[in-house]
């Protein structure tokens, strides 16, 4: 467990959120998203923006119902953050959750 | 089946529903089904889509937004459908949308595109035209916003209704409402609503149309039901009164009861009641019934709600009537259950079943009366009436027996059956002189003319006989106290014929006598007559003399003178 903390805490976790296309909720998600991390939380995340549109199946894997949906799969526990991340404080919270611990 | 214009109908292939809606659900709109939890909102709904799947070429997606699939797989599997084949060949997707509320955070503006993806990804996978959702109220427990729930589902409505779907919405029902979250208020097409109520310790299931919009419909609730047979809605009857009518005589299996009938027998495919208190004979009459349409070579099913097959065929056995040969070869199926094991709507249902799969000309109902204790009289009575309206659309002929409890009230039944009857046995149990006896009545048969004796009722190893009752001095006497008037008769008789012996002897006798006068009288007559001639002859010839005597005279005197 030590070593997958570890390695956890060197590199930077993904965050995958979910659009789509190109609607005015899912553009307002993913510049707050990459205003948030920028700002506060530099080097600890790389954000990568998938559009169901395109690929619907993922969808069905990844079990997504609501667009936008933010999914930070680690650390653990999965948090899953609807919506178009307007309140950046509240995003923050909930993205660093288990790191405050 | 009528389809009315403007109005295209899915068959649901549920037995009984498509009939009822005339043709099935809309096709191209969402239906809703609601009921109460465990009232078969589920199983309606994968009826609809596995039927259509599997038999109307129409393909489908089950969304289940609460049981997994597996678990769908499995509850259906029961019931015959092989879900897992049907994927395999393209037929069916079972798309689980299951949201874990305490692992999703909501933050700002969202909507349900995700589930529209997701649904179009698998309806165009399997070309589906019929769609469930089941259910999409557990959405509101997932999503906290329900501004932007509704709207969504509003959207999706509209949309699976452009996309020309045949659509099942399934949802709890809420207090005061038909579902807790109004869903009721998206869907105006077609609404059914399922309910499970318990009555008399009795679960019975009943099914109702809301609304169906463009469709003449009764809103009553109709029964159904679900069994291994999946689920079935029972016909609401009336089928009317334009049953065809047999002219054929057939057997009760009692000679001497088909011989009260001018013409020998009932008609076929008519209903016949036999009544009467408890050890009149209602069983093993109509037991006979059973046996000799299968001694014809036909099928009987014979419905016991008291005894067990096995009862009965003993009982039978001990009046000369061996049942078991006709089970073992077939011709006779014993269904035996008891009156409060399944509501009268299931019992309704499994005896249509049976009989709609066995198709015997005969069946036996032994007795109704047993249904009194599970439902209201009117419930037997239109459970009964629509027993019979079956029967009689299908020809086949009913034997009901029924318990009467008093034999005073004897021209009406409990279940206000006997004008439903086309003919009526009554059988009595009556006490004369300290004994009892069964005596057997005919109080009506439609379209026969028949006895109107009460006949003794004589059960025996050698069978059934009906003893014609001794009738004179102005009644009909049975029993013994029949015996024993019979013996007094007979003895009447003798003396009598004795004393006619008697009086003829006497008769002769005299006659006798008197010709021996005659005869002797008669030779004082010839005697007599003897006599006379003797006088007469004497006379002439004194006469003659004398009348010699004269012409001597006179010749002497003229020689003198």
């Amino acid at each position: 467990m030590e070593t997958n903390e570890t390695l956890e805490a060197r590199g930077p976790k993904k965050l995958v959120l979910y659009v789509a296309g190109e609607t005015p909720k899912s553009l307002a998600a993913i510049k707050n998203l990459e205003k948030i991390c920028s700002e506060n939380l530099p080097g600890k995340y790389v954000i990568e923006v998938i559009d169901l549109k395109k690929s619907p199946h993922l969808a069905r894997e990844h079990n997504i119902v609501a667009i936008p949906t933010l999914v930070r799969e680690l650390p653990t526990p999965i948090r899953k953050i609807i919506g178009d991340l307007s309140n950046s404080e509240k995003v923050l919270v909930n993205l660093q959750v288990s790191e405050n611990e | 089946m009528t389809v009315f214009e403007g109005i295209g109908k899915s068959r649901t292939g549920i037995v009984g529903f498509d009939e009822l809606t005339l043709g099935g659900l809309p096709t191209g709109r969402p239906t809703l089904v609601c009921g109460t939890a465990g009232c078969g909102k589920t199983l309606f709904a994968s009826t609809f889509l596995l039927n259509g799947a599997r038999d109307m070429d129409e393909p489908g997606v089950f969304v289940t937004f609460e049981e997994r699939p597996s678990d769908i797989i499995s509850n259906v599997k029961s019931l015959g459908f092989d879900v897992e084949q049907l994927v395999d060949q393209g037929k069916i997707y079972l798309e689980h949308i299951s949201i874990d509320p305490s692992e999703l955070e909501e933050i700002g503006d969202y909507d349900l595109e995700g589930l529209f993806l997701r649904l179009e990804l698998a309806i165009n996978q399997v070309g589906a035209k019929r769609i469930v959702l089941d259910t999409i109220e557990s959405l509101f427990s997932a999503f906290t916003n329900p501004a932007i729930l509704r709207a969504e589902i509003r959207r999706l409505f509209d949309w699976l209704k452009d996309k020309g779907l045949t659509t099942i919405i399934t949802g709890e029902r809420g207090d005061g409402s038909l579902t807790r979250q109004g869903l009721e208020e998206y869907v105006s097409d077609c609404v059914i609503l399922l309910d499970h109520r318990v009555q008399n310790q009795i679960s019975t299931r009943r099914l109702r149309i809301v609304k169906y919009r463009g469709t003449a419909h009764g809103t009553n609730e109709v029964p159904f039901l679900i069994d291994q047979d999946g689920f079935s809605v029972l016909p609401i009857s009336s089928l009317g009164l334009n049953h065809k009518v047999s002219d054929e005589r057939i057997s009760s299996g009692v000679e001497d009861l088909d011989a009260m009938l001018s013409g020998g027998g009932f008609h076929r495919g008519t209903s016949i009641l036999l009544s009467g208190v408890a050890g009149s004979g209602k069983s093993s009459l109509s037991a006979s019934f059973a046996a000799a349409a299968c001694e014809r070579g036909e099928k009987a099913i014979y419905f016991s709600f008291e005894e067990s097959v096995d009862q009965t065929v003993r009982n039978m056995t001990s009046i000369g009537t061996d049942l078991q040969k006709h089970i073992d070869c077939g011709l006779l199926h014993y269904v035996a259950a008891r009156p409060t094991f399944y509501s009268l709507e299931m019992h309704l249902a499994v005896m249509l079943r049976e009989i709609v799969r066995f198709e015997p000309s005969i069946v036996v109902l032994d007795p109704i009366s047993a249904f009194m204790g599970s439902g209201e009289q009117p419930e037997v009575q239109s459970m009964l009436l629509r027993m019979v309206d079956f029967l009689k659309s299908r020809g086949t002929t009913a034997v009901f027996t029924h318990l009467m409890h008093s034999q005073a009230g004897t021209t009406e039944t409990d279940v206000g059956l006997s004008s439903l009857m086309d003919a009526w046995i009554l059988l009595l149990n009556r006490e004369i002189g300290g004994e009892f006896n069964r005596e057997l009545y005919l109080l009506k048969a439609r379209g026969l003319s028949h006895s109107n004796q009460v006949r003794e009722f004589v059960m025996s190893d050698r069978g059934i006989k009906l003893l014609a009752p001794y009738i004179g001095d102005g009644r009909a006497l049975t029993g013994s106290m029949r015996q024993s008037e019979e013996a007094r008769a007979r003895r009447n008789e003798v003396e009598r014929r004795a004393e006619v012996a008697r009086q003829a002897e006497r008769i002769k006798h005299r006659r006798r006598k008197a010709l021996a006068q005659i005869e002797a009288l008669q030779a004082e007559l010839d005697a007599d007559e003897i006599e006379l001639n003797k006088v007469t002859d004497a006379e002439d010839m004194y006469l003659e003399q004398s009348a010699m005597d004269q012409q001597e005279m006179e010749k002497s005197r003229r020689v003198d003178g």
